[in-house]
């Protein structure tokens, strides 16, 4: 945490366009659909979509999942009367073999979008006739978003439907899919702190959603919610402005800005936070050796790019050379750029061969990438880490700092006890 | 609109990108919003491919849309012909790019590359991989091959074979291709061009050359084979060589194609198959009712190998390729059942679960069915996973091949035998998990378990609960690590702050 870091305003971006190598908003549904049990997530889109889904979701199937696509043909591109009808039915024979869908997402896809089919209107006709289920519609696009901004774009779909907060109750809501093991942890550390009102979106349920208002506080827990961040706004909530929850540090300022937003005191604060904080370094300081003075690469994915680097960089003392992410949400990462080394290259956008090019020119000891380049740069003698796993694993809080770092550190220690 | 959970087949373009990866000096251009680049991990992933797929996305915005998402189109393809310099170029549209009809094929036209552009139109609303992999495959053939005139005379030399059909993530591909090439060369035939995997450009250019050509795979390489025979008069093998009778009859049919004599290889069969088979040991498997699902070509093979070879019973038979439902219902007439032809995954689990086979083979998607079903299972035919490409040579085709597929087909059986009776006895007190393997007699008494699965009393109500929420495949090791760091912290109690203690000093 160099003082002579700039401030995020003057730090140069390098702005990039061309290939870009990200996965769409649709994939958001493969954890999102395992965070809200009671929600089902139909696709309306083409058999890419569906193909796409069924990659990046694996074949780890053992029951149906809260997921499907409705997969557009051709005769359904004849007229646009037809397509609505085509959608009613298929909706009609999804609720009937699944009567236990509470909430249905409409979710939109690029073809879709291009044929302007509107699934908002959709889910109001849908709703109309099928009182017993909730039908909300977003987009999961690729035109339209990357990667993780599907979670932004469903969690802001659902931001009008929140009820409405008593114009005095003043709360703090936890924004962003964490695994529950993990919203369990925060709600603790939240009550240690002594913030009573806290909830999270989205919670464990559908069914039962936070009251918003503007009395409501809220605190991110990912980086790429812009959008659920200006729904909430529209809604009278406030952003408490902070750096993310990884590392000892990160999450100590994550609390502690909650804290000072609800008029808590510094120390009872610190009495709080100190038994957990003081764990996470302890597992952190285990990960050190390995990892200080190696550098790091990261590809643009899943827009937790900028804190992770800031976490690598300030708590494990690795050496980040290029933190690239898809999109950078300067108001919501001010905090993490302060805290970055000012050496380091923040590029937005992407392409990827270009990247490529300077990947292979800094060699890095470890570069943080998508599944479609992992392999090739491995083949490449290049040591990398696959994101996916960034979005699919426990990182966030105290309790996880240790293993966030294991994350990264697993591919170094793997390239080391290897004789073959 | 058809309703989709999960899908046998990829969209057209996937099938394009297949014959790319599997060829050198091919580069495609696609048309395409930037989470289709998710394609790419299916060769670098599930088949461990060391080079990315030979393609670049145009990875379109919405703010594109209707502004220049055709200048974005010739801009990729300028860029990937400077980068890449290949000897052909594809280019094309995603389902998304279809929609908004920026014809790739006249942009690419009109920048005038130095080199053959082959432009594809693959219906992305209609058709699916297999389908996109045969065209694609087919238009590369037209484009080399379109403007040549057969040839007035032979060329002198041994025999001449081509080999149509296998690809990038084909299953076993790369394993059939090593037998049938030995094979052939046991037979004194060469092989004058593989296609479309390892060719180039200039070797579909020799295609020609060959006596005749053999299908491996009719699904991605019959179009090509077809278009081939009329041009150049080439005769096509189509018997495909799975298992040992149909090997030998490919032998037999190649033999007399080429002039050759067959009867040294067919003498000498080098298949531990068919013994194995009649061996007393395998008398269990008589009879034993077989669900068969997969591409058309490999269930069709596999029901006859499992009659004919290992004596089953077809108990169900079908195929999610519809372009190959002649042969499918033809097939299915043989064993008197009624062919499932259908792409709903669906379907296929209903119609398994109505005939409770006592084995399926069938593709990973039957695999999790079975599995859900309890019911054995092994994978015969694509769409294939991560374990279907092994480390290990394990051909399904030819003499090889069949004592793999033998092997493969049974061992799930003889496991499920064994899974049958450790359910049924699990509860006997002398066949539980603590006890020794029986092959080391009475006496070999596992190492006493040092607690029981449920957490002891020493543990809090919410350190319990916390500690339940751990996935249930490290929660052993976790309750077995608190508690051991809880005795040595000399410590009564096991509260969530214990918990999380031994966490950090355990780390991972
Ligand atoms: S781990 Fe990978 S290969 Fe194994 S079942 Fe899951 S998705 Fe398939
Ligand atoms: S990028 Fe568009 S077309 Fe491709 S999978 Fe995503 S939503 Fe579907």
């Amino acid at each position: 945490m160099s003082a002579a870091a700039p401030a995020a305003a003057e730090r140069p971006i390098l702005r990039e366009r061309g290939q870009r190598e990200v996965f769409c908003g649709l994939t958001g549904i493969v954890w999102l659909h395992r965070k809200m049990p009671d929600a089902f997530f139909l696709v309306v889109g083409s058999r890419t979509c569906a193909h796409l889904l069924q990659s990046a979701a694996g074949v780890m199937i053992f029951a149906e999942p809260r997921f499907a696509t409705a997969i557009i043909e051709e005769r359904d591109l004849a007229g646009m009367a037809d397509l609505d009808e085509e959608l009613d039915r298929t909706v009609s024979r999804l609720l009937e073999r699944r009567p236990e869908i509470a909430t249905l997402f409409l979710v939109g896809s690029c073809p879709s979008e291009v044929i302007k089919l509107d699934l908002a209107r959709a889910a109001v006709r849908l709703g109309s006739t099928r009182p017993q289920v909730r039908f909300l519609a977003y987009s999961g696009s690729g035109i339209e978003t990357t990667f993780t901004e599907g979670e932004d774009a469903c969690l802001a779909a659902m931001v009008p439907v929140l009820p409405q907060a008593a114009p005095d109750a003043a709360s703090l809501v936890i924004v962003g899919a964490l695994p529950d093991i993990v919203e369990d942890q925060f709600a603790r550390l939240f009550a240690e702190i002594g913030i009573d009102n806290v909830a999270f979106l989205p919670g464990r349920s559908v069914r039962d959603l936070p009251p918003v208002g503007p009395g409501t506080r809220y605190l991110l827990a990912q980086p790429f919610l812009g959008t659920t961040a200006q729904a909430l706004e529209e809604r009278g909530a406030v952003r408490i402005p902070a750096p993310f929850p990884f590392g000892a540090e990160g999450t100590a300022a994550w609390a502690g800005a909650a804290a000072a937003a609800f008029g808590i005191e510094e120390l009872a604060l610190r009495r709080a936070i100190a038994p957990a904080r003081e764990r996470a370094k302890r597992a952190l300081e285990r990960y050190r050796p390995a990892l200080a003075g190696k550098t790091v690469f990261f590809m643009p994915d899943s827009q937790l790019e900028v804190p992770l680097a800031r976490f690598l960089a300030s708590e494990l003392g690795m050496v980040p050379i290029e933190i690239g992410t898809p999109f950078l949400h300067r108001a919501h990462l001010a905090e993490e750029l302060a805290l970055l080394p000012a050496a380091v290259t923040v590029s937005e956008g992407q392409d990827v061969e270009r990247q490529l090019d300077r990947v292979r020119a800094a060699r890095p000891d470890l570069t943080v990438c998508g599944l479609g380049l992992a392999n090739p740069l491995e083949a490449e003698g290049l040591a990398t880490k696959w994101s996916i796993e960034l979005v699919f694993s426990p990182i966030h809080g105290f309790e996880q700092a240790g293993d966030l770092a294991e994350l990264f550190a697993r591919p170094l220690r793997r390239r080391d006890v290897l004789r073959v | 609109m058809q309703l989709a959970v999960w899908t046998y087949e990829g969209p057209p373009h996937v099938g394009a990108m297949r014959v790319a990866t599997s060829m050198r000096g091919v580069h495609y251009v696609l048309h395409a919003p930037q989470g289709d680049t998710y394609a790419d991990l299916l060769f670098t992933m599930i088949e461990r491919r060391r080079q990315r797929p030979p393609v670049t996305y145009t990875t379109f915005q919405a703010r594109d849309l209707g502004t220049d998402t055709a200048a974005l189109f010739r801009d990729a393809v300028i860029s990937a012909y400077d980068r890449f310099k290949p000897e052909l170029m594809l280019v094309g549209s995603s389902c998304t790019a279809e929609l908004i009809q920026d014809d790739p094929g006249g942009l690419a036209e009109a920048i005038g590359l130095p080199i053959p552009v082959v432009a594809l139109e693959l219906p992305s609303y209609q058709r699916k991989e297999h389908w996109g992999a045969a065209e694609t495959f087919l238009a590369i053939v037209k484009k080399m091959c379109g403007r040549l005139q057969p040839a007035t005379e032979r060329k002198p030399g041994p025999p001449r074979a081509n080999i149509l059909g296998p690809t990038a993530l084909g299953f076993r591909h790369r394993d059939d291709l090593a037998e049938i090439t030995a094979l052939l060369g046991r037979l004194g035939i060469t092989i004058n061009v593989t296609a479309p995997l390892g060719a180039s450009p200039a070797d579909i250019a020799r295609l020609p050359d060959a006596d005749f050509n053999i299908v491996l795979y009719p699904e991605t390489g019959d179009d090509a084979a077809r278009w081939l025979e009329k041009k150049f008069g080439q005769p096509t093998i189509r018997t495909v060589p799975l298992g040992v009778n149909a090997t030998s009859a490919f032998v037999a049919e190649v033999a007399a194609l080429a002039g050759v004599d067959a009867s040294g290889v067919l003498a000498d069969r080098d298949s531990n198959m068919p013994w194995w088979s009649r061996s007393v040991d395998s008398t269990y498997l008589t009879g034993k009712r077989v669900f068969v699902f997969g591409d058309a070509t490999h269930a069709i093979a596999a029901a006859r190998v499992a009659r004919d070879e290992l004596g089953f019973e077809v108990a169900g038979l079908g195929c999610y390729n519809r372009e190959f439902a002649r042969e499918m219902r033809a097939a299915a007439e043989l064993y008197g059942v009624e062919p499932l032809i259908t792409d709903d995954h669906l379907a296929v689990e209903e119609r398994i679960t109505e005939l409770q086979p006592e084995l399926v083979l069938g593709t990973q998607m039957e695999r999790h069915i079975a599995k859900r079903l309890g019911i054995p299972c092994a994978v015969i035919s694509s769409p294939a996973h991560v374990q279907d490409f092994p480390a290990r040579h394990s051909p399904q085709m030819g003499f090889e091949g069949a004592n793999v597929l033998f092997d493969d087909w049974v061992h799930p059986l003889a496991m499920g035998l064994e899974e049958h009776l450790l359910a049924m006895f699990r509860d006997d007190f002398e066949f539980h998990d603590d006890v020794g393997a029986s092959h080391l007699g009475p006496t070999a008494f596992a190492p006493q378990r040092e607690d029981p699965p449920a957490p002891d009393g020493r543990w809090t109500k919410e350190a319990e609960a916390e500690l339940r929420k751990i996935p249930f495949f490290v929660r052993g090791k976790a309750r077995r690590n608190t508690e051991a760091f809880a005795l040595a912290e000399g410590r009564s109690s096991i509260d969530l702050a214990t918990l999380y203690d031994a966490k950090a000093h355990h780390g991972r």
